[in-house]
């Protein structure tokens, strides 16, 4: 135990993450293969996932960056696991992801997609998740939720805003990073 | 296949994430404690960028964005190995980096600092760890610069790192300390981490051995990433 070496500590992502995981957010060029807002998957329906991140006095966080890691539509994880990256909007703080609707990766247990923020003023990535309003029964009975209060199961649950321009189903989530209806954040 | 939960995290080990020295935690932190779950197999897997095929000079960064010329400063090799907690290597991590350039201005257009641009410098580089876990950027040391905080604060030269090992529950995304740097204990955000010791392992350590004579220096950072519990301690059922 004592002969483990300790993990490197984190730092914030600061205001110019943009620079080394976004680069198209400031008008230059993404490089080859880096992962943006739209995961192309053929093994399920294909959903929109658009938020807001708020910080403690309800303004929108405008320089965020945030990851999403989920099963594909067949519930496979590992190689098969889908994963994007989208920066909120300079102007609107919005964030937007073009995924497919994950399928359950394990009994028990509802789906959903795993979410990473980091921006300025986050000392170290906070993680949490989104789940689906279907799904309320299994969350119901989701042993990761046992504990929680049905007002925070809430904050983790999006909710259907109709469709998008090109007739995909809209999902908003929106992550209030602080104070009223703060949403759950995991340690994993 | 079940794979073995990685250890859970050392958060005393890490920024405490409320810190009001550094003003924008204010806001941005969560008041409510994490909520502790077991590992899934999502958390437990990653995706696999360490297989993307990269530029040839994406490690870089005096060449990358270079328009006729390469890029002003002190040039630098920044080199190491990403390793887990029990210390074995970790090949194929993406290391992502992104940094001001030698007179402290980001190429960013948030950046408003008067501090010039440089026509052959972005800032912006990556590179996957080979078989042993071992990373190599080439690039310039990057300036202090001033941002509004306390009216008078200075961040120490440093370079952001962005690291995926192989599960999503090793992301990590920090930024690097140059040796004898006397910003380095001045700086709010270097001091949201309250254990010194976990400070000196972000301080990146000049390696004369390998440098390039003539040519450029070199700084030695390590990087570790969480570990996974042996196998063999492993009690629950194998599918649980």
């Amino acid at each position: 135990m004592n002969d483990r070496l300790k993990e490197t500590p984190s730092q914030t992502a600061g205001p110019y993450v943009h620079i080394g995981t976004a680069p198209q957010a400031i008008g230059r060029p993404a490089l080859p293969n880096q992962p943006g807002p739209v995961i192309e998957s053929n093994t399920g329906e294909a959903i929109v996932i658009e938020g807001l991140v708020r910080d403690g006095s309800g303004a929108p966080v405008r320089d965020a960056m945030l990851e999403i890691w989920q099963a594909d539509g067949m519930g496979r994880v590992g190689a098969y696991g889908l994963f994007a990256r989208a920066t909120t909007d300079f102007d609107t703080g919005t964030f937007r992801f073009r995924t497919v609707r994950p399928g359950q990766h394990a009994e028990g247990h509802a789906p959903h997609v795993a979410v990473l923020i980091f921006a300025r003023g986050i000392n170290i990535h906070l993680h949490t998740r989104m789940y689906f309003p279907e799904d309320r029964e299994a969350l119901a009975k989701d042993p990761d939720m046992r504990r929680l209060e049905p007002e925070a199961v809430a904050t983790l649950i999006a909710t259907e805003d109709g469709k998008t321009e090109d007739g995909l189903p809209l999902y908003r989530f929106d992550i209030r990073l602080q104070g009223e209806n703060e949403t759950v954040f995991f340690d994993i | 296949m079940t794979r073995a939960d990685f250890y859970r995290r050392d958060r005393r080990q890490h920024p405490v994430p409320l810190s009001p020295g550094y003003k924008s935690t204010v806001l941005r932190a969560p008041l409510r404690p994490l909520h502790a779950v077991e590992q899934s197999a999502l958390e437990r897997s990653g995706p696999a960028l360490g297989n993307t095929a990269l530029g040839p000079l994406d490690h870089d960064l005096i060449r990358n964005a270079a328009q006729g010329g390469d890029a002003l400063g002190e040039r630098i090799y920044v080199f190491g190995q990403v390793l887990d907690e029990n210390a074995r290597p970790v090949p194929n991590a993406l290391i992502e980096i992104w940094q001001a350039n030698a007179a402290g201005r980001y190429a960013h257009v948030k950046d408003g600092y008067l501090a010039p641009l440089d026509p052959n410098f972005s800032g912006c580089g990556r590179c996957v760890s080979d078989g042993e876990g071992r990373y190599l950027f080439r690039t310039i040391k990057p300036g202090p610069y001033p941002w509004p905080n306390n009216g008078s604060d200075w961040r120490p030269a440093h370079i952001h790192l962005s690291i995926f090992g192989e599960a999503f529950a090793q992301r990590l995304v920090t930024q690097l300390y140059f040796e004898g740097d006397p910003l380095i204990p001045l700086c709010p955000i270097v001091n949201t981490i309250p254990d010194p010791a976990a400070i000196d392992r972000l301080v990146a350590r000049l390696d004369m051995r390998n440098q390039e004579p003539f040519d450029c220096l070199a700084y030695r950072f390590d990087i570790v990433l969480r570990g996974r519990r042996q196998t063999h301690f492993e009690t629950r059922p194998e599918g649980a």
